[in-house]
């Protein structure tokens, strides 16, 4: 037994570094990109989009030989780590991408609470990173090398507070969140304070929040359908919107129901089974009657996974696209750390992006400029356009 | 205002029917075991998910069937199906740890290891889309007083009440009822006294696995969206829940649930909600320190 | 006693601190030498975390026998505490604006700030401490989990440190030590405190102390008949226990640069607990070593994807049925290679 414990012991003691230390020495006709995703934890969902819509674009190019980089051609080689929706495992898998497996760029994570600490490690070692779904301002902010696909937070929540008071004409709204979720939280006070900014203050009536694995909403929906609310904003990722809206419904709640880009998914009509018809979201794109590029990508997406691309899938095409047309505009010399700084620049310099969920402009700080698009959930259950908007 | 305290109060009875429904399982296996079965949590997320794929198959291939005979059906085919699990898990991972003599708290861990394994099992194999479960008969909203109530609240807390009577009368008055009772009370003097130990195991595993289906088939229905991670807080709560009310005492787990539901719904209903889960479990706290043994949990003596 | 011990066996060298020291030096020459990169420097650190969590968390539930499952908690307090401090004496704080004192003493003062999470962990520790006089087994196992629960919400509730936003800057304070001098302090700070965590751990349960919280596991009432103080015992093992989760999570805070309370929620108590008990209840090279291998496995299994968490609790499973106390049972490193033991002090580790 002591025997076959320390033969244990020292053969784990040899294979760390092996395994540590194994750097996938690769030729040099390849274009290394990282991906820091969550594949398991609570929204797997979210990081199967992103990597779904990055193989489409790997299959595309390198089915065409390759990435053109001044003259040559480079074949894309993607590395998607998994960071299990964890902080920490986001900032030791964006450490991997950068150290291990050397990539020029990374694409991810998608979301705030963990891209703001793997942007952290991006900038301090030089490597450009840009997020497709980070509303936080906090995860680019004074980080130069990193850049993000979507708008952000201040921008959104106006934008839907304008909507609103155009198209519903009420002055009393009710808001519920998720406490413990930044984005769902911080979308939900910025709109409490554009709304009371225009409807006077108190014309909040219900400010209401659930945690991240609740499954009953029902108190918080008999508070809101007892108060004197005429619309319920709920900016909840769209697998907790399928359970509030008809658990809303059942309660008594016949008002419009609003919501922000997480309910952006084609699972969300179906999870609902409907519930969520005739009620407006605001978001990056309308995937139904889109036209060109995007129907393109649409299309493709939908044939080879079988369902209508997230929101998130939209954006991880352009953040990818986006970080490709960096690396042709910089070219490569082979020096990795020279390349990302290039890379970096290039990513800076490009001002304006005709991406499939808009056209956006980037400011300084890596952030697009671009319009947020109001769509309706229609009877057929697809989202339909109604309106460009800026706040 | 009267009226939202009634709506509250269906709201409470509802979301403690699946605490109570799910702790009683725990309680049971704790009662027997002295096992603290993480895994069940997870058990019960299975049960949902086998719920949903027997409905579904009923829905599609059996279709202009009543809802009330599909529903049965269902119910019946998960039970034996989520019975099965648990049985699996108690002869591959519990009773091999029993027969080495491991400590029990190695069993804990073994358990929490399954939940992850099933969790992450679920997640690999069906893919990261979330389930909806099908409408197996039509919900009904009915209106009074201000109070709006579905079919499918009052089947709830119908059966939770149902699924409690008839597992009281088993243990309380059938001869292998008796016997669990007997294995709680003194493990190793029960077999001398021939009483098939393994046995009692299996059909208290049975026992709690098939209340985990109930709950299941339920819950697929209150809250039709289903992910592999949905078992995971529920079942910590309800394990809470069990060991507020008495750990041990069936009586307790079934009113530790509707105790935990209550002070839930109650505090979200008159503080902010965003302190839920803070002033629960500071009442939880509370309750504790007060009776450490829970409500009807009577040191180390009776169980089950 | 200790010390009675110490002059008997005077010849024997005590090697723990020249192997744990020399290890460090090694590892940080190599890290100066540009052997390691920042990759593997980052597991480093995390083995290192996780190394206290777990070694600590095994004085509550290997040497005293109860099941704490919200070390989480206690982390999460350390977590905060340490953050706010080091974002308010040492860079631009959101609340007071300017330094309270310049950052460059953030050097020496660092430690300091570590170790001001972990006092008031310790003092958390007190809210499981106390209802544990009268509470045991699985009822004490519930208080912990109502503990982690309520420190999760509360922070979330706290609108100043951010809430569920979560609260950064802390890296700000590590940018300060490092224009001092150019080194690796997050790794060199983060061995320092596994390396002297696992020191205190192991005088502590050598100590009448560390007695008396092993006679609690062992048989409580015997132990009160003896004329132990069992609350004494209870109240030390918890505040020492609960303290150096506070140090963890001020490091791990520190390694981050970025915290949120859902870091540190029950799943987080969840992996200590699979660390201790992979381990070996009440073995402390048990919870090194496990703290170690685990941290390891999560780390080379990452390619796996979704499968990691799959192969891994399948291999936990299969390892407690083949060895149903742990890695190390309650045995220490000297009890399997008895070689080694003239090396160390006798009925050491």
């Amino acid at each position: 037994m002591r025997k076959a414990l320390l033969a244990v012991v020292a053969a784990a003691l040899l294979l760390m570094p092996t395994v540590l230390f194994a750097n996938g020495q690769s030729d040099e006709k390849v274009i290394k990109i990282g991906f820091n995703i969550p594949l398991t934890g609570d929204s797997p969902k979210v990081g199967e989009g992103t990597k779904f819509a990055a193989e489409i674009i790997k299959e595309q190019i390198n089915g065409e030989g390759g990435l053109e980089v001044g003259g040559e051609k480079y074949m894309l080689d993607f590395i998607y780590v998994d960071n299990e929706l964890k902080a920490e495992s986001a900032v030791s898998a964006a450490y991997k991408l950068i150290e291990q497996d050397q990539v020029l760029a990374i694409v991810g994570p998608d979301t705030s609470s963990r891209a703001i600490p793997a942007g952290q490690v991006a900038n301090d070692n030089r490597t450009p990173l840009i997020s497709p779904w980070s509303t936080n301002p906090n995860t680019t902010l004074d980080r130069p090398f990193v850049f993000r696909a979507c708008f952000l937070d201040p921008f959104q929540a106006p934008v839907a507070v304008k909507f609103a008071d155009s198209e519903f004409g009420v002055e009393k709204a009710a808001i519920m969140y998720n406490l413990e979720d930044d984005y769902s939280k911080t979308l939900a006070g910025l709109f409490k304070d554009s709304w009371e900014a225009i409807n006077g203050p108190g014309s909040v009536v219900a400010f209401e929040s659930y945690g991240q694995k609740d499954q009953d909403f029902s108190v918080q929906l008999t508070k809101i359908a007892a108060s004197d609310a005429e619309l319920l904003y709920l900016p909840s990722f769209y697998n907790k919107v399928a359970m509030i809206v008809p658990q809303a419904k059942d309660l008594g709640w016949d008002k419009p129901v609003m919501g922000s880009d997480s309910w952006g998914s084609a699972d969300l009509v179906k999870l609902s089974e409907g519930a969520v018809k005739g009620y407006y979201f605001t978001t990056h794109y309308a995937a139904a009657g889109a036209k060109g590029a995007t129907k393109e990508f649409i299309d493709t997406y939908n044939a080879k996974y079988g369902y209508v691309p997230d929101d998130v899938g939209a954006l991880s095409f352009d953040a990818v696209n986006i970080v490709l047309q960096a690396i042709q505009d910089a070219g490569l010399t082979g020096d990795l750390k020279a390349d990302r700084v290039a890379i970096k620049d290039a990513m800076t310099a490009i001002t304006s992006y005709p991406g499939i969920t808009g056209n956006m402009t980037f400011t300084p700080e890596g952030d697009p400029i671009k319009d947020a698009v109001v769509v309706k959930v229609n009877d057929a259950g697809e989202f339909e356009f109604v309106a460009n908007l800026q706040p | 205002m009267f009226s939202t305290l009634l709506q509250n109060l269906f709201n409470a009875l509802q979301w403690g029917s699946f605490y109570s429904m799910i702790a009683l399982g725990y309680c049971l296996v704790y009662g027997v075991l002295r096992l603290i079965n993480f895994a069940h949590g997870d058990i019960f997320m299975m049960a949902c998910y086998f719920a949903f794929f027997i409905a579904s198959w009923f829905l599609g291939n059996l279709a202009g069937m009543p809802g009330p005979i599909i529903f049965g059906l269902t119910m019946i085919l998960t039970m034996v199906a989520t019975s099965g699990l648990g049985l699996f898990i108690e002869r591959v991972a519990y009773r091999p740890l029993r027969k080495k003599g491991a400590h029990r708290l190695y069993v804990v861990i073994t358990a929490l290891m399954l939940g992850f394994i099933l969790e992450n099992g679920n997640l690999a194999v069906l893919g990261a889309s979330s389930r909806r479960f099908p409408d197996m008969f039509g919900k009904i909203v009915f209106q009074f007083a201000g109070v709006s109530l579905t079919n499918y609240k009052i089947i709830v807390i119908v059966t939770a009440v149902l699924a409690f009577a008839l597992l009281n009368l088993i243990v309380n008055s059938t001869k292998i009822g008796m016997a669990m009772r007997a294995v709680s009370y003194d493990k190793f003097a029960i077999p001398l006294m021939g009483i098939p130990l393994n046995r009692i195991i299996t059909f208290t595993f049975i026992l709690g696995s098939s209340l985990a289906a109930v709950a299941g088939i339920l819950f697929g229905m209150s809250y039709p969206v289903l992910d592999p991670y949905m078992g995971m807080i529920i079942g910590w709560k309800a394990f809470i829940a069990a060991v507020v009310g008495g750990i041990g005492d069936i009586k307790g787990a079934f009113l530790g649930g509707f105790i935990l539901g209550f002070i839930e719904i109650i505090v979200v209903a008159f503080f902010p909600s965003s302190y839920k889960d803070l002033i629960a479990f500071v009442i939880l706290l509370v309750i504790l320190s007060v009776k450490p043994t829970g409500f009807f949990g009577v040191a180390k003596s009776t169980k089950i | 006693m200790d010390n009675a011990i110490t002059l008997v066996n005077k010849k024997h060298i005590n090697l723990w601190p020249a192997v744990l020291g020399g290890g460090a030096l090694i590892i940080l020459g190599l890290v100066l030498g540009g052997v390691i990169n920042q990759y593997i420097q980052t597991v480093l650190m995390f083995i290192g975390i996780n190394i206290i969590l777990s070694a600590s968390l095994n004085i509550v539930n290997g040497y005293m026998g109860e099941f704490s499952c919200g070390h989480g908690g206690f982390m999460l307090v350390g977590a905060y505490t340490s953050s706010i401090l080091s974002v308010l004496f040492f860079t631009k704080s959101p609340w007071l604006g300017a330094p309270l004192l310049p950052p460059s003493s953030a050097v020496f003062l660092f430690p300091l700030v570590i170790i001001g999470g972990g006092i008031v962990a310790a003092f958390a520790g007190l809210l499981v401490a106390i209802p544990s006089f009268k509470t045991r087994d699985d009822y004490l196992a519930i208080i912990t989990i109502a503990a982690n629960f309520i420190f999760v919400s509360l922070v979330n509730n706290l609108e100043f440190i951010g809430g569920s936003r979560g609260f950064m800057g802390m890296k700000t304070t590590i940018y300060a030590m490092e224009d001092v001098a150019d080194l690796p302090f997050t790794l060199i700070w983060t061995m320092v405190f596994s390396t002297l965590s696992v020191f205190l751990i192991r005088r502590l349960m050598r100590s009448t102390f560390g007695k008396g919280i092993s006679s609690i596991r062992h048989d409580e009432i015997s132990a009160e008949i003896m004329g132990v103080n069992t609350n004494n015992m209870k109240i030390v093992a918890f505040m020492v226990s609960s303290g150096l989760a506070g140090i963890a999570g001020g490091l791990f805070a520190h390694v981050l640069g970025f915290i949120n309370p859902s870091s540190f929620n029950i799943m987080k108590s969840t992996e200590c607990l699979v660390m201790v008990y992979l381990g070996g209840m009440g073995s402390l090279s048990g919870s090194v070593l496990s703290a170690v291998v685990f941290t390891f496995l999560l780390e080379v299994m990452r390619p796996l994807q979704i499968l990691k968490w799959v192969i891994i609790p399948l291999m936990l499973i299969l390892l407690m049925q083949f060895r149903p106390e742990g890695l190390m049972g309650n045995r220490e490193l000297t009890d399997i290679f008895p070689k080694l033991k003239p090396y160390f002090k006798r009925r050491d580790l």
